[in-house]
């Protein structure tokens, strides 16, 4: 595919809660053509201790609106900047990076998506995509509490959510893999969240045959398998999360 | 029009801006953003005899204007790189040089000979400052006389333009230069990354696999500015300047301390289109100052 360095307009900021910001961009032009798990790669400018881009998954598509949505976690000095943006200001975003997440061919595979804390975010435009095509899919979102959750709506919207926090305050108590909706039947499996949360998901698909795929996101500098910091250790070597991932099946994967 | 053009040896480069090694995969990766042709060249990612897994990850770190990495030269080895990636390079109209790396100085010379038989790499750029594999790499040119026994051995098996990356891990750069220049090679090109270490407090733990690696990025171009030009007063043949290039401004300077060519790296990463617009930057520039060639600029210092 090919990719670009273009200057996205910021149309709308919505602050979802203490740490996150939905930011969603626009062109005068239309947007590059983006597939669910993709992601890009944002500049971040006047920050002198940030260097880098920062790697953004691609939360929400919309082509008829030219729209893309990325939902920004404060972690740092880069993303205390994105999240700093202002609507009706301009971000030098490099896009569509990755692979991205596959849809099986059998129409009638029931799918669901696991996703964790912020990590859930590019589950967002996968359910997206997977409602457009009319797709069996049920999406199960885990977190610490309550106050971490967001956008409940915005899901509930595309189809089937079942939640479950730590503390009990929203959905079941406990992990994702302890969810009751585990004990219905799937064929197919999407994860992104925390590691420990996407390692455990992947055992629980390989103990039941089930496929899987998982999105990663090593640190990474270029975006484009150039500079080979971004590397997972994968059954045939070495491999770019950032071209070769984010998105990998678990079977690659020496999890 | 002004002239732009400038000879490395026996390589013609139609501009002084070439790429980094390992900044820029195999040119293609950033085809989207740049005109390869553009270029005076672009320098591959290093090679060596046989495949290589490099480092564990984390191999990189961010730090205030500058990251580390520690990739330790992954690559699929000369003869991948002969059969597979210089097929789709060759017909470019630029320069393609590859960065050749070994643990012995037997790897070094059988990976350039193998490079010598691909009739369109015009040069090898010799990398004896890596600071990333155990054996090897920058322990050969941390010494002059390990570096100059290298470069020899090099020079009797490799005919073309033999360019040598210099480490800046050393107490005199120049001794170093000195020594690969009587030695046969025809350029050397400085700076290969400085040794760095990052920590994470929170965690008490070296935030990369191999604890230490090497330092890139604009915070460098003082260091590398400074040993640019040391060496260029030191040695007769051209230098190629290295480190922390942003932007046109930086490489302009890298010129006027005397290097005739630069080497685009890390700004690759923050901006994918960077070489060019160096290239433009630099064509502007000497219109600017009324400059009718290229030459004009390099060393043009006034102190």
């Amino acid at each position: 595919m090919k990719k670009f360095l273009v200057d996205l307009k910021i149309k709308e900021v919505e602050k979802l809660n203490d740490t996150c910001v939905l930011l969603t961009m626009t062109d005068e032009k239309p947007l590059p053509e983006c597939r669910p798990g993709q992601f890009a790669e944002l500049r971040v400018d006047e920050t002198p201790s940030v260097m880098l881009r920062r790697p953004i998954s691609v939360h929400s598509y919309d082509a008829e609106k030219n729209e893309i949505g990325f939902l920004i976690q404060v972690v740092g000095d880069g993303t205390r900047w994105l999240g700093m943006l202002q609507k009706g200001d301009t971000v030098n975003v490099l896009l569509p990076l990755g692979n991205g997440f596959t849809i099986p061919e059998d129409s009638n595979a029931r799918l669901l998506l696991i996703g964790g804390g912020v990590g859930c975010a590019p589950l967002y435009g996968l359910a997206q995509e997977l409602k457009r095509l009319g797709r069996n899919f049920a999406i199960l979102i885990g977190a610490r509490s309550a106050k971490d959750l967001y956008r409940c709506n915005e899901y509930s919207a595309l189809g089937r959510v079942e939640y479950t926090t730590e503390d009990g305050s929203c959905g079941e108590k406990g992990y994702v893999t302890n969810h009751s909706i585990m004990s219905e039947k799937f064929d197919y499996i999407y994860t992104c969240g925390p590691k420990p949360m996407m390692m455990a998901v992947a055992k629980y698909a390989k103990e039941h045959g089930i496929g899987c795929e998982v999105s990663l996101e090593n640190k990474m500098a270029c975006g484009l398998g150039a500079c080979l910091c971004c590397v997972e250790d994968t059954t045939t070597g070495n491999r770019c999360v950032c071209t070769d991932g984010p998105v990998f099946s678990i079977e690659e994967l020496k999890w | 029009m002004v002239k732009t053009d400038i000879k490395i040896g026996g390589l013609n480069l139609k501009n002084p801006v070439l790429t980094a090694s390992g900044t820029f995969g195999y040119g293609l990766e950033f085809a989207d953003f740049v005109n390869l042709e553009k270029l005076g060249g672009f320098i591959v990612k290093g090679t060596t005899l046989n495949p290589r897994e490099g480092n564990p990850y984390p191999r990189s770190a961010e730090t205030p204007m500058g990251m580390l990495n520690a990739v330790g030269l992954q690559n699929k080895g000369v003869d991948y790189f002969a059969e597979n990636i210089y097929p789709k390079l060759k017909d470019l109209d630029t320069n393609v040089i590859v960065n050749v790396s070994g643990a012995c100085i037997e790897d070094y010379v059988a990976c350039a000979e193998k490079v010598n038989a691909l009739e369109k790499i015009p040069a090898i750029e010799l990398n004896i400052s890596c600071p990333n594999v155990k054996q090897g790499g920058m322990a050969f040119g941390v010494q002059p006389k390990s570096a100059a026994e290298v470069v020899a051995a090099v020079r009797k098996a490799y005919d073309k333009t033999l360019i040598v990356k210099l480490s800046p891990n050393v107490t005199d750069i120049t001794e170093i230069a000195r020594a690969v220049e009587d030695a046969g090679a025809d350029s050397v090109s400085l700076i290969n990354t400085l040794l760095g270490m990052a920590i994470d407090s929170e965690k008490r733990r070296p935030i990369l696999s191999t604890i230490t690696g090497g330092m890139s990025g604009p915070a460098v171009k003082p260091i590398a500015l400074r040993m640019v030009w040391q060496v260029a007063k030191a040695v007769k043949i051209p230098v190629i300047g290295i480190g922390g290039i942003t932007n046109g401004r930086d490489a302009v300077e890298f010129l006027l301390a005397g290097a005739s060519a630069v080497e685009i790296g890390t700004a690759n990463f923050m901006n994918p289109a960077v070489t060019g617009e160096i290239v433009d930057y630099i064509e502007d520039y000497l219109v600017r100052h009324n400059m009718s060639s290229i030459d004009e600029l390099i060393g043009g210092l006034q102190i």
